[in-house]
């Protein structure tokens, strides 16, 4: 009897486990942002403020006509990395001296939207808080330091916008050990202003992230609007399946 | 050798079509396979929605063998090129590569949900029991090679999913005592995973294993056909025949579950479509979000877990730890007694298991616990071929068994489902005492078989089948 208490003990209490994941950083939802202007500007962002040490090598910048761009804005505006507009978007910082200055490669940004989805929240939510969580630290090498990786080779690219941050530490008891006490955030304070306000900021992060999430997919838009074309005419086939099998079906006893 | 060749003459008016049809018929037995094998091929009549599976298993197979053609024409077995031959040239350049690419990797999942719901009927209605074993062991076979199929299919993406997944599972069999670092070594092509796994793992997915699983699927409709199909009533309807020769409770296929089958594959596209077109990453469970990264052999991911049609068997592995292995050793020993002094084994069969326990305990004690885990990883696999000869059963179907039967199905079901999201997570110790518990369930529900299937009071079992007039 004893064995069997302690079990449904242990099963009560499993499903609270689906709490106790890494216990990251949490996540701010990325805001809906689908319409062309947004993806142009995001597209503006990343290619002057991305493409420098990041590659998006499986990325053609003439696919960006398809958030409404024509190949003589790309063209014009927004081809730094190569001379065709046919040509991919890779960097010219070699892995070698990236690992050697920053001591990590800058991954590549063509599905990173996709890869940081987690249970903790989708990739967008995971990137647009990721960029928005720089602080000052000046034990790192690069003078910056990150909420959601913490310790990140990556420095704070869009610090000029965003201004110098530095994050609020509370001392708190340890909800697990009151004789313990642990520091825990408890929200920014502004060092240094940026040339945005916060809230400017947050829309160009959103805007950027809305351009990452629909880089890391550029056939979604297609994808939705075909599969509700599909569906509809599956919907339509099926009831005649439906009706036809029943029509043979009727005369047997 | 037959009779000599006679030329069929139908009169000069005849169609053209019938007239090719006959032409085709002299020399090559067109009709006859058709007749025999689908058009005349007399099928009891109370199929219900578990019977559609087979079907939709075979449409699944045509789907991911189109696919995968097409992918081919793209993708580059090459471990500095397989990635963006995936994300760049098949997901963006290729036109409709995309949707190539989705219905594959949405098809392999859809193709194990298919499986597990044809393999559960098999279950319910006592499909692979006498004189259909054999059909059983040929779908268990093709279960072994559509894992496998999988499995090599899944490093092709060169992922960090894809490559941790394979440096998981090849180096299992590293623990195979005396031969295993061998072993691992001979099918990775190199002391780690690498590109000359890649390019073999390419062989065995495109060619080798489709091969192989054609073969046994015509096997499996081969040995069904000679047998005729069993149905949800479990009763041989080939015992009551008609002045026409055929079953009085049989249909021919043709037209009724030509049609029955259409409208349920029609049923299926709109599940598989909704699925490609509005989710193809199911959360993360058809595409894996760990998989966007290219594959990176210094660095592993906090949390590597097979795809989830694995899964179930990985959590039994995963339980096996140190601990649990006296728990095994207990079970060992209970089941002995229980053969000895329940069963009606022969005298030396009674022997030939005190012996084969007592070298299994003798093994438990003295190779660690990762080996066993991993020969409870393939039992768990395994033993599902068994099951012709685990149930005893009087009645076939699950209609006409004690009802506590049912619920015994149930808990199995359960059990391992729950192994199965178990396999998802990290082991935590309380995940994993709920995984050990499941794996004893799990065994306990094959290996008690022969007891539990013949006790209880059974329904009377029809002479007819049940059926319904639509």
């Amino acid at each position: 009897m004893n064995f069997t208490k302690k079990l449904f003990a242990v099963l009560a209490l499993v499903p609270g486990l689906v709490f106790a994941s890494e216990g990251g950083f949490p996540l701010d939802r990325a805001p809906e942002r689908s319409d062309m202007a947004s993806l142009q500007n995001g597209a503006k962002l990343f290619v002057n403020y991305c493409l420098n040490c990041h590659s998006a090598s499986a990325m053609r910048y003439n696919r960006l006509r398809d958030i409404g761009l024509t190949d003589e804005q790309i063209k014009n505006n927004l081809l730094f990395s190569a001379d065709k507009v046919g040509e991919l978007m890779t960097t010219a910082m070699r892995p070698a001296d990236a690992k050697a200055w920053f001591g990590a490669v800058p991954p590549d940004l063509s599905v990173i939207a996709r890869a940081k989805s987690s249970p903790a929240g989708s990739g967008a939510d995971y990137l647009y808080t990721y960029l928005r969580t720089f602080y000052k630290d000046d034990t790192r090498p690069t003078g910056w330091n990150n909420m959601v990786v913490p310790n990140v080779a990556m420095p704070h690219v869009m610090w000029q916008l965003q201004g110098v941050r530095a994050p609020k530490m509370v001392e708190e008891t340890d909800p697990h050990d009151a004789s313990k006490k642990i520091h825990t955030f408890a929200g920014w304070e502004q060092v240094a202003p940026g040339s945005m306000s916060a809230t400017d900021f947050d829309t160009a992060t959103a805007d950027l992230v809305a351009y990452l999430s629909w880089m890391a997919e550029p056939a979604q838009g297609t994808r939705k609007k075909l599969g509700a074309i599909v569906l509809i005419f599956l919907s339509v086939f099926a009831f005649l399946a439906w009706r036809l099998n029943a029509s043979y079906w009727k005369d047997l006893k | 050798m037959g009779a000599a060749f006679k030329e069929t003459k139908l009169p000069a008016n005849a169609p053209a079509g019938h007239k090719a049809l006959a032409w085709i018929d002299d020399r090559f037995p067109l009709s006859k396979l058709w007749n025999d094998q689908w058009g005349k091929y007399y099928a009891p009549k109370n199929f219900n929605i578990w019977y559609l599976f087979g079907s939709l298993a075979m449409l699944i197979l045509v789907l991911q063998i189109v696919t995968g053609i097409f992918l081919t024409m793209h993708y580059k077995p090459d471990a500095a090129l397989a990635f963006n031959s995936v994300e760049m040239t098949i997901m963006r350049d290729v036109p409709w590569g995309w949707l190539v690419r989705y219905m594959h990797s949405t098809g392999a999942s859809a193709f194990f949900i298919v499986v597990y719901l044809h393999m559960t009927r098999g279950l319910l209605y006592g499909s692979y029991r006498k004189p259909r074993e054999l059909i059983w062991i040929f779908g268990f076979a093709i279960f072994l090679c559509l894992m496998a199929e999988a499995f090599f299919g899944y490093l092709l993406p060169w992922g960090q999913m894809s490559y941790w997944g394979a440096q998981v599972i090849v180096n299992l069999f590293g623990a195979i005592p005396v031969i295993g670092p061998d072993l691992s070594l001979w099918i990775r092509g190199d002391y780690v995973v690498s590109d000359a796994t890649l390019n073999r793992f390419f062989a065995f997915h495109v060619i080798a294993l489709p091969l192989v699983l054609l073969g046994l699927v015509a096997a499996h409709l081969i040995a069904l056909h000679e047998v005729g199909s069993n149905n949800p009533d479990g009763i041989e309807v080939k015992e009551h025949l008609g002045p026409d020769g055929h079953p009085l409770d049989a249909i021919p296929s043709h037209p009724y579950y030509s049609t029955k089958d259409l409208f349920g594959v029609s049923m299926f596209l709109l599940i598989f479509s909704a699925v490609v077109f509005f989710a193809p990453e199911m959360g993360g469970y058809f595409l894996e979000y760990n998989n966007f990264i290219p594959a990176d052999s210094m660095k592993t991911p906090p949390h590597i877990a097979p795809t989830w049609y694995f899964t179930p068997f990985y959590s039994v592995l995963r339980a096996t730890t140190a601990d649990f292995m006296y728990v095994v050793i207990a079970a060992v020993v209970l089941y002995v007694v229980f053969l000895w002094v329940k069963s009606r084994l022969s005298y030396k069969a009674k022997m030939a298991a005190a012996v084969i326990g007592l070298v299994l305990i003798i093994g438990m004690l003295t190779l660690e616990a990762k080996f066993w885990g991993v020969v409870l990883f393939g039992s768990s696999v395994v033993i599902i071929g068994a099951l012709p000869w685990l149930d005893h059963s009087p009645a076939r179907s699950i209609r006409y068994r004690p009802k506590w039967h049912m619920w015994l199905y149930v808990l199995f079901g359960l059990s391992f489902i729950a192994l199965g999201y178990l396999g998802t997570q990290l082991p935590t110790p309380a995940y994993t005492l709920i995984s050990q518990v499941c794996t004893l369930l799990y065994f306990s529900f094959f290996l008690l078989m022969p007891w539990w299937s013949a006790a209880g009071r059974f329904k009377p079992v029809p002479t007819r089948v049940t059926f319904h007039p639509h």
